[in-house]
């Protein structure tokens, strides 16, 4: 809690107007403005997806899918800067598939698609294959089509699931620096995420700044888990009967 | 049909955004042979690096194994004000950027922080030296142990220990030879977790480090610092040898993930 | 209303559930299927149900093959041993889902809601979560549910396998006044012969993925067609080859020619009824059935040495039956 203490406290150390000049400067404007976009952009892609992930995970069978099942925790294994890297060679100016998005917006979403894929895919499995089957077959004999069936019944149930991989996913695509420092080329009011600008700002001796946005960073991420959790509490409020 | 078709949706976005990008840097690396890349690996700030790394990795994952069994023990084992925010307090790291963490480290014990006055009265250097360094590292790795042991235990209960004490066992001998093999494979697989995160930090050191080359740069550092170097070839090779370390990581989490799991 | 089912056979893997099955339910009435656990009676349910596919055989429903039909198009009633409740939605939510799914307009599904609440007797409930109900209630709820889209046939799967005894017995006789008032043909599995008897009309004794025999409660006790479905369907006394009910044996305290010595070896009471034990010098444990005045009558102790002889008795061939009443 401490280092929390102290970094609330130094962003205030040069009085208040500096610590929104320091906030609303241009460039650390756009650099939020970026992050926020990319983060939630990312997250709602990886709800999504992550989601079909983890359904063909748990309800389909194929050979090779528990192999399928352990690559979905590279994210967490791998290093972020190589995670950037790799993703450089492979959609950068030396692509053998001659897709190269490096350097630009499209860079930042990719590595931090890499980075939070496996959030909503491990916080839905759990919820999936504990859910109750009978209440498909249930819908079924009383007339549901499959879709109905998953709109009204299977959604629902999976849907804290997924709202906790969004916010976690989201919580760190915020945060990542790692991924993004090589493969984003952090030019400023164009690809420069928050966190390297924080990084900028400290190296070029200017912490309370760094201090200031680093603190709107703080509040937009708990914001969102409180948010999240908050509707996670509302949406399951038949549990707690 | 439907099935095929959602199948297909999942296995192309792994494939394209994990699977494809990691064989291209194997197979760039080694497309000249093993020769450059061993080359490239043997420099000494490039050891050096390493065996920092390696260093901090082993210093930070046994505290924080420690700490978080201890906690884990106190969250579900015990009551006392304040046991919800301890389980905040360690979920936290996860929703912090990494750069955030080293700026706060930054901030309290600069040489103007809190607590800097104290490191340069006694001499001791903790910015941009390797203190600083393994506090960063051990913040952001911190919730792995303790996140996995915590519903383990929830979900072993305490009969066990309970029988244990009615048979005589101290507090001692109830952990060690009760409590801690029924949790051993989450501790494991905690371990493992903490491991993989201290050996990729880059955020939270590149701020308290100082990126002094030699001296206080990690493999991860050294490997942005290669690339901005222009040694596209060298920051491969080191990306490789973590990757490789990452692949074991995923195959040790693989095989423990089923023991892991309350059954 | 009336379901045949048609020379049905369903494996698993390697293991066979239904072995070319065939059975005939007559519209509006109450059928168990009742067999162990393994015979394959809650396949043909889910079979009947369009749950499961069969690898081979017709399903009929109301004369019109159903075989191919998903159990969307089935109009067939479903109630599940855990109650497959949608734990999402309050009750009312739940009943009325059938119809909701069948886009009826909003005021209709209220009124049918209202209706079957007070059907199953859940009027102040309607507001509440599964959750918040007790095991008999939320089967109640199903019960509701599935009843709301007015289907032609009810299956229900080991209904009350999930409730403690009070509330079994209960609903059982709750299930009976039901079908009374509603007459909708139904079906449903059970591994409890005493329930089946309580409560169906026509029984179809399941064994080893094929049915043994059909008939009402009277029949199959009176005169079963073999073996398995005289020891499964009450309580049978097996001496050699011959099969006797525990009420159709004689003590006589004098030896009698043709009957078997044994010796008391147990005395229970159950208010009127009168268990007793008894040890033969070869072969399984005799147990008999009298009256307490009949008991009071012999004069029986522990340890005493009587004969038994069979007032009426089956016996059966190595596969089917032969009816032997004496």
């Amino acid at each position: 809690m401490l280092p929390i203490a102290a970094l609330v406290w130094s962003s205030r150390s040069e009085g208040r107007q500096a610590f929104w000049d320091a906030v609303m400067s241009p460039q650390a404007v756009a650099a939020l403005k970026l992050t926020v976009g990319a983060a939630f952009l990312v997250a709602l892609v990886n709800a999504v997806l992550g989601t079909v992930t983890a359904w063909v995970l748990i309800r389909d069978d194929f050979r090779g899918k528990s192999v399928i099942n352990s690559i979905i925790d590279l994210p967490f294994a791998l290093p972020t800067i190589v995670a950037g890297l790799t993703l450089l060679a492979l959609y950068g100016p030396q692509s053998p598939i001659g897709i190269d998005i490096a350097f630009s917006r499209l860079a930042i979403v990719a590595a931090l698609m890499f980075v939070t894929l496996p959030f909503v895919v491990r916080t839905v499995q759990p919820v999936l294959s504990e859910l109750d089957q009978e209440m498909e077959e249930a819908a079924a004999s009383l007339g549901a089509s499959e879709l109905t069936t998953f709109r009204r019944v299977i959604l629902p149930n999976i849907l804290p699931g997924i709202l906790s991989g969004f916010a976690l996913g989201f919580a760190k695509a915020v945060g990542e620096i790692g991924s993004l420092v090589i493969i984003s080329g952090n030019l400023p009011y164009k690809t420069e995420v928050s966190s390297v600008f924080i990084l900028g700002q400290i190296e070029s001796g200017n912490p309370a700044g760094a201090a200031a946005v680093a603190v709107v960073l703080l509040v937009i991420s708990f914001a969102i888990l409180l948010g999240v959790g908050a509707v996670r509490h509302f949406t399951t409020r038949y549990e707690r009967a | 049909m439907r099935r095929y078709a959602l199948r297909f949706v999942a296995l192309f976005y792994l494939a394209a955004i994990l699977v494809a990008p990691l064989g291209i840097v194997f197979y760039r690396t080694f497309a000249d042979g093993f020769r450059p890349a061993w080359e490239a690996l043997s420099t000494p700030e490039t050891i050096h690096a390493f065996k920092l790394t390696l260093l901090i990795t082993v210093i930070a994952v046994p505290l924080n194994t420690v700490f978080g069994v201890v906690c884990a023990l106190a969250i579900v084992r015990r009551r006392f004000p304040g046991k919800g925010l301890l389980n905040a307090f360690i979920d936290l790291p996860l929703a912090l950027s990494p750069v955030v963490v080293g700026l706060s480290l930054f901030l309290l014990y600069g040489r103007t922080g809190w607590f800097g006055g104290f490191f340069e009265r006694h001499d001791i250097q903790f910015l941009f030296a390797l203190p600083a360094m393994v506090v960063a590292t051990i913040f952001v790795s911190l919730p792995f142990v303790a996140r996995e042991v915590v519903p383990m235990l929830r979900e072993i209960g305490d009969e066990q220990e309970q029988a244990a004490k009615t048979l005589g066992a101290s507090g001692w001998q109830t952990f060690w030879r009760i409590t801690l093999p029924s949790i051993r494979w989450a501790v494991i697989y905690g371990v493992i977790l903490t491991t993989a995160r201290c050996l990729g930090e880059y955020g939270a050191v590149a701020v308290v480090s100082g990126r002094i080359q030699g001296e206080t740069e990690t493999a991860t550092l050294r490997v942005e610092e290669r690339y901005d170097s222009f040694d596209l070839a060298g920051a491969y090779a080191i990306a490789i040898v973590l990757a490789l370390i990452a692949i074991a990581v995923l195959l040790a989490m693989t095989a423990i993930k089923p023991r892991e799991e309350p059954a | 209303m009336s379901i045949r089912v048609r020379n049905v056979s369903k494996r698993f893997g390697a293991f066979t559930a239904l072995d070319d099955v065939s059975l005939e339910v007559e519209g509006g009435s109450l059928t168990a299927l009742l067999g162990p656990s393994g015979s394959g009676k809650s396949t043909l349910l889910r079979i009947i149900a369009g749950l499961e596919v069969p690898d081979a055989g017709e399903i009929l429903i109301s004369g019109a093959d159903a075989t191919d039909l998903k159990p969307q198009k089935r109009n067939v009633g479903f109630v599940f041993q855990h109650y497959a409740a949608f734990k999402h939605m309050t009750v009312r939510d739940n009943i009325g889902f059938g119809l909701s799914v069948r886009k009826h307009p909003k005021a209709e599904i209220r009124n049918r809601v209202d209706e079957l609440l007070r059907l199953v007797q859940l009027e102040a409930f309607g507001h509440r979560y599964p959750a918040q109900l007790s095991g008999g209630q939320r089967q109640r709820m199903a019960l509701a549910r599935a009843l709301a889209p007015e289907p032609e046939v009810l299956l229900l799967d080991e209904p009350f396998g999930a409730l403690d005894a009070r509330v079994r017995a209960e609903l059982r006789e709750w299930l009976r006044r039901l079908h009374e008032e509603v007459h909708v043909t139904t079906i449903f599995v059970t591994h409890d012969q005493a329930e089946a008897m309580d409560v169906a009309s026509q029984i179809a004794v399941m064994n080893s993925a094929r049915i043994e025999q059909v008939g009402s409660p009277t029949t199959l006790y009176d005169e079963p067609l073999t073996e398995f479905v005289m020891q499964f369907v009450g309580e049978a006394n097996r001496i050699g080859d011959r099969f006797v009910r525990p009420h159709d044996l004689e003590i006589s305290l004098d030896p009698v020619t043709g009957g078997v010595e044994t010796m008391v070896d147990r005395i229970t009471q159950f208010g009127f009824d009168v268990r007793v034990e008894l040890m033969p010098a070869a072969g399984d444990q005799l147990l008999v059935q009298l009256t307490r005045d009949r008991l009071d009558e012999l004069e029986l102790e522990r340890g005493q040495i009587v004969w038994v002889t069979p007032a009426n008795e089956h016996t059966f061939t190595a596969r089917g039956a032969a009816v032997g009443a004496v």
